[in-house]
């Protein structure tokens, strides 16, 4: 229990300490929510979808949370090349415990972003329908946060140096994102993109903080919704976990 | 001990013993099969073949006893360089199941011996290569180890610091009776601090025995001239392998 506090706080305390990388990775989001969300507003609401922001807002906080959780597993890479993960690795402790107090603490690092773009979102011109929804919402962010945080130590369980970074930055993440339903609805899509978003695990983390956030807006329903994100969490905590155990330091 | 990378042999079926409160200097030329040998004593690397005790304890059957056995300062930088020197210690301490109060008595003991209490609230990135190198040190100690594994622990470091660390660990040794396997290829820390040498060479050790045994072996007086002897003049043309790469990629991201 005490291991994996001490490296959740780790995780912490770094992401705390890099102010530059925390206020940096707010850039994007509001950028994406003052450009699209004001940009297409208007054609949005012309076409009968009401407003773009609220329709917005919850998948730029699940983008959020994705970028920051994938970034927290991949910093075990960093920990390999300048030497920390060594340290860990000759420790007393199982590699089960190591893993999950670095993924716990990369989920609540993302989650605090989420909630950052959340109040960000607030002041832009969100609403939220009833502060009762908040909760949910938050379990929602956790798991995202959780599922990403545990595909990211997967990757950098199998990558040798930050080399392949850029592969899937451009061939995982982005997809992950722009395919998601984080930007437009999931009604009436041609086939094939039909089929993407329905594989991409992001749609339904979008969807459900969208679905807890505005009443009524979820396209799946939260319950299939909160089944699907519990199963791919547990996948990806599963997969992350057997990948960094084997991982030579 | 046996280890093979695939078809090649890093370490040729070499035994030794290390009695307790021995310093012990483990010498070779690089890529001479050192490291791969610290990385089966310490658990992360299993041997092919053989079998490896340490402070009683198989290294591949009883793996968390004997990392709590043992101590090490790795070649490599180890620390994080966002956390204070304070924070690294409590996490080891915590890591190795040292209780509270006691972990801190350590940490305070061990940073005053290290000099580095006034700065122990400092970010280690701000550290010097010789103050973090003193960190690791006294973090290596916190669970008050048996053995203690240092690895090319002076490289890089000035004179002055190296002689300071020596200072440490040979205290230690004979205060503690702590258990110090060394490896270095600076030759006068050897003849300084350590009785009992091995010298390893294309995975074989070469030559086993105290300063003087070997001095009379090989009717030399420097262990510098019986090192060249054994191991040859020639620069070895060592490819460079994935430890190699990593310490190249790090120097690239810190720019």
């Amino acid at each position: 229990m005490k291991t994996i506090y001490i490296l959740w706080l780790r995780q912490l305390k770094r992401h705390v300490r890099s102010r530059s990388r925390m206020i940096g990775s707010l850039g994007q989001p509001l950028l994406f929510l003052i450009a699209l969300g004001f940009g297409f507003g208007p054609i949005y609401q012309k076409a009968g979808g009401g407003s773009y922001i609220e329709f917005l807002a919850p998948g730029i906080m699940a983008m959020s949370i994705l970028f920051t959780a994938l970034f927290s597993g991949i910093e075990i890479i960093w920990d390999r090349q300048f030497g920390f993960l060594k340290e860990t690795m000759v420790a007393p402790v199982s590699r089960f415990k190591i893993m999950f107090g670095r993924t716990l603490g990369g989920a609540t690092v993302a989650i605090m972003q989420g909630v950052i773009v959340f109040i960000l979102s607030l002041i832009i011109g969100f609403h939220v329908q009833s502060f009762n929804l908040i909760l949910p919402a938050l379990i929602f962010m956790f798991l995202i946060a959780l599922m990403f945080a545990g595909l990211g130590t997967a990757i950098a369980s199998v990558l040798e140096d930050m080399q392949g970074f850029q592969l899937i930055m451009n061939f995982l993440v982005m997809p992950i994102f722009f395919l998601s339903g984080a930007l437009f609805p999931l009604n009436n899509l041609p086939p094939a993109i039909n089929f993407i978003t329905r594989i991409d695990p992001l749609t339904y983390g979008v969807d459900a903080l969208r679905g807890s956030l505005l009443l009524n807006a979820s396209h799946f329903g939260l319950l299939t919704d909160s089944l699907v994100l519990v199963i791919i969490v547990i996948v990806f905590l599963a997969v992350g976990s057997y990948l960094f155990s084997r991982m030579e330091a | 001990m046996v280890k093979k990378f695939g078809d090649f042999k890093a370490v040729d079926n070499i035994s030794f013993a290390v009695p307790e409160g021995e310093i012990f200097a483990f010498l070779g030329p690089n890529g001479a099969g050192k490291t791969t040998t610290i990385r089966m004593l310490t658990t992360l690397l299993h041997p092919t073949s053989g079998a490896i005790k340490i402070n009683g304890f198989e290294t591949v059957k009883n793996s968390d006893a004997v990392r709590r056995s043992f101590g090490i300062v790795f070649q490599d930088p180890s620390l994080d360089d966002e956390l204070t020197a304070w924070e690294n210690l409590e996490l080891h301490g915590v890591l190795y199941g040292v209780e509270k109060k006691l972990r801190h008595e350590r940490m305070e003991e061990l940073l005053k011996l290290v000099e580095l209490w006034d700065r122990k609230n400092e970010l280690v990135k701000n550290f010097s290569g010789g103050m973090k190198r003193r960190l690791e040190i006294a973090r290596g100690l916190i669970h008050h180890p048996k053995i203690f594994f240092l690895d090319e622990p002076t490289i890089g470091l000035d004179p002055q610091t190296r002689n300071h660390m020596w200072n440490y660990v040979k205290e230690l040794n004979q205060k503690e009776h702590i258990t110090v396997f060394f490896t270095t290829h600076y030759m006068e820390e050897v003849e300084k601090v350590a009785q009992k040498i091995a010298i390893i060479d294309y995975g074989k050790i070469v030559a086993q025995g105290t300063l003087e045994e070997l001095r009379a072996k090989y009717n030399k007086s420097s262990l510098e001239e019986i090192f060249l002897d054994l191991t040859g003049h020639d620069i070895r043309a060592a490819g460079a392998n994935a430890a190699d790469h990593m310490r190249a990629n790090r120097r690239h991201w810190r720019h």
